[in-house]
């Protein structure tokens, strides 16, 4: 199947078209809603703040929700298709291979055991169950004769995503004020957060993002094969080690902004290839913009849905997601 | 000294050869269950000594002390031995059929589909009676193990594609029970967490009653079925080349393992990890034969369900921790040193 946008111009065009996508999404988002706000009263709100509850919802409510909602999916995008190169397997996410369980068990068990109680410091705790339940997936994925095949690591993750759940569900239960603190922040979502949470990871998804561009190419090299990468001199283990650090800092922070979002890492490299065609660089690229705007469009649909009430954005991630699973699941031939 | 005992019947046409290490395994595990049992049955706010125990099991007890074993903490182990036995032979036929040692229920969605039923039915039928809980859930496990079954159907349904979509379904389905937990009432919550970590909690004789039987009717089952899952371990040539009909015997696994996982979780919750190590134990102990391997791995589930539920009730009184708590908590570090020695091998 040859890609929709062929050749460099067309693909930068494509680049300027999906930032004025995210753009307008953004903007949606903000103005969209219970109450529809205009250019004018937005504007308002931050050259003449006059404290009026309108301004408050933009400021405090409805701005750090569309920002948030951005960059979480920027870096879900990214991360799933850095996930997918790496191991190979088009069915990878973070979500599928128990890296989100991971961070979540050590978010709980951090506000459990060690009494934390402020979103600001989840983010190291949601770092470390990143890259551990990382590291353990992709280490028992590969034990034994074939090393990593699809198969192997989508079970290994199951395995460890089904341990750490049952583990956050046990503390959970043991506890009954952490569940009242963690339970709205597990089930994935971008509302009620607050700015400063945003500004706060911002440093580690600028740099996860720029490091994931620049390791994209390489990664390209490697998905040739690791024998092929090694004979081209390529250093073939600093690029794995780099790739699983930049998932880890993006997963990481993602789930600690915003909890477990479930399948957005999927779906959207698989759009990004279909557009740009198989070169991982482009992929990753048009990926990070893909997750973006899919989460900006499901968060303004969690909204409309059921009005009055909000569906959680996770419920629509899942509905868009699974059919999606479903179809790459059964229509790809894979290594036995 | 011989490895097998063969045994012949001259009426009946059926001859089994028996090895005779799976049954010491077998006869020094049955020995075990027992103890764990009397021991369990004796412990807890009164405690009796195992010699009553056995002396109001075999009918020549005390009053008091008989009342206290029969009618409330007999029901409760009896349930955990089956859930125990169930969840343990459901996960050594998906081991053998899928041929990989990390299948079990739990991981490709069959217990999450119960789940989902479980939860939703504790938040939306709030006033409907709890004894309806088991029917929903084993609903659950059906409706969606049938589901990933005919999605993962193209001209035959192979493992790595039931694997695939059954983990795919699992998550989404986890994510449900997830969401549906989050919007419930603080109520509601609590006894949701606790069907999910798995409790045998309460259990009566009804509940073994209505237990009994799928296990009764599906273990042994399983076992006549044992040579085909040993053919399946094969892969799908070499069985279709031994004469097995490998889609028919399959589907016929799977439905297997639903009604012994399907019940199981209903009356038992999502009790973790017994059905992904008990296998593993007995494949140490008796080796991968499918015929030897399935009582073991029958006895050891019950084993571990039947003292992880002692440790709940007695550990720290007066709270009974759900059993999954203490499956888990063993189960999985156990696991993990599982998965590292076989590296090593």
């Amino acid at each position: 199947m040859s890609p929709l946008l062929s050749g460099r111009p067309s693909r930068l065009i494509g680049v300027a078209v999906g930032l004025a996508l995210i753009a307008l999404a953004v903007y949606a988002s903000i103005t969209l809603g219970m109450v529809t706000i205009s250019w004018q009263s937005l504007t308002d709100a931050y050259s003449r703040f006059d404290g009026s509850n309108q301004q408050l919802v933009i400021r405090d409510v409805r701005v750090p929700r569309a920002l948030i909602a951005a960059a979480v999916g920027t870096s879900l995008g990214m991360s799933g298709a850095l996930i997918q190169a790496l191991t190979r397997n088009p069915l990878a996410d973070v979500g599928i291979l128990g890296i989100n369980n991971g961070a979540s068990l050590f978010v709980v068990a951090a506000v459990s055991l060690l009494s934390v109680s402020s979103l600001s410091q989840y983010v190291w705790f949601a770092f470390a169950g990143a890259a551990v339940s990382g590291i353990f997936v992709y280490w028992l994925g590969s034990i034994g004769r074939n090393g990593l095949t699809p198969v192997k690591i989508t079970l290994a993750g199951a395995a460890i995503g089904a341990l750490a759940s049952s583990f956050t569900h046990t503390l959970l239960l043991l506890n009954e004020r952490t569940m009242q603190e963690v339970l709205f922040w597990l089930a994935g979502s971008v509302e009620g957060r607050k700015l400063e949470l945003l500004v706060q990871v911002l440093p580690y998804l600028a740099i996860g993002w720029v490091v994931a561009l620049i390791v994209a190419g390489p990664l390209h090299t490697l998905t040739l094969g690791e024998d092929v990468a090694t004979g081209l001199g390529q250093r073939t283990v600093l690029v794995k080690l780099v790739t699983g650090l930049v998932i880890v800092v993006l997963a990481g922070s993602s789930v600690s902004v915003a909890g477990p979002i479930l399948f957005v890492g999927l779906v959207t490299p698989h759009i990004a290839r279909h557009l740009v065609g198989s070169n991982t660089r482009w992929v990753v690229l048009y990926s990070a913009m893909l997750g973006a705007i899919l989460l900006l469009a499901a968060d303004l649909a969690a909204r409309f849905v059921a009005m009055p009430k909000e569906v959680p954005i996770g419920v629509m991630t899942a509905l868009i997601g699974t059919p999606f699973f479903l179809y790459t699941a059964r229509k790809g031939n894979f290594r036995k | 000294m011989k490895k097998y005992i063969p045994f012949r019947m001259t009426r009946f046409p059926l001859s089994f050869l028996l090895d005779r290490r799976t049954a010491v395994v077998t006869g020094i595990l049955l020995l075990l269950t027992f103890a764990a049992m009397v021991i369990s049955l004796g412990s807890g706010t009164k405690v009796i000594s195992p010699w009553n125990v056995i002396k109001v099991l075999f009918g020549f007890g005390s009053g008091a002390d008989e009342l206290i074993v029969n009618k409330l903490r007999m029901p409760r182990i009896l349930v955990g031995v089956m859930v125990g036995s169930s969840l343990a032979v459901a996960g050594a036929i998906l081991q053998g059929m899928i041929r990989n040692p990390l299948a079990s229920p739990d991981i490709i969605g069959i217990t999450g589909g119960a789940s989902v039923t479980a939860v939703v039915f504790l938040s939306t039928f709030t006033g409907a009676s709890i004894h309806l809980l088991p029917l929903a859930a084993f609903c659950g496990a059906f409706v969606v193990t049938l589901g990933i079954y005919l999605l993962a159907w193209k001209s035959g349904v192979s493992p790595v594609r039931l694997v695939l979509i059954g983990v795919g379904i699992g998550t989404t389905m986890s994510a449900l029970t997830t969401l549906s937990i989050t919007t419930m009432s603080e109520f509601v919550t609590n006894k949701a967490l606790i069907w999910m970590t798995g409790s045998i909690y309460g259990a009566s004789w009804k509940n073994v009653l209505a237990l009994l039987p799928w296990t009764v009717l599906f273990l042994p089952l399983s076992l006549i079925f044992a040579r085909n899952i040993n053919l399946q371990m094969l892969g799908d040539d070499v069985a279709a080349g031994a004469g097995s009909r490998v889609q028919r015997d399959r589907l016929l696994l799977l439905f297997i393992c639903v009604a012994l996982a399907g019940s199981a979780v209903a009356f038992g919750g999502a009790i973790g990890f017994v059905g992904l190590i008990a296998p593993h134990m007995a494949r140490k102990l008796v080796g991968p034969s499918f015929g030897g391997l399935l009582p073991v791995t029958a006895l050891l589930g019950s084993f571990i369900v039947v003292v992880a539920d002692w440790l709940g009730r007695t550990a720290f009184p007066p709270l009974d921790l759900p059993v999954g708590l203490f499956t888990s908590l063993i189960g999985a570090p156990f696991f993990i040193y599982l998965l590292v020695k076989e590296r090593n091998q």
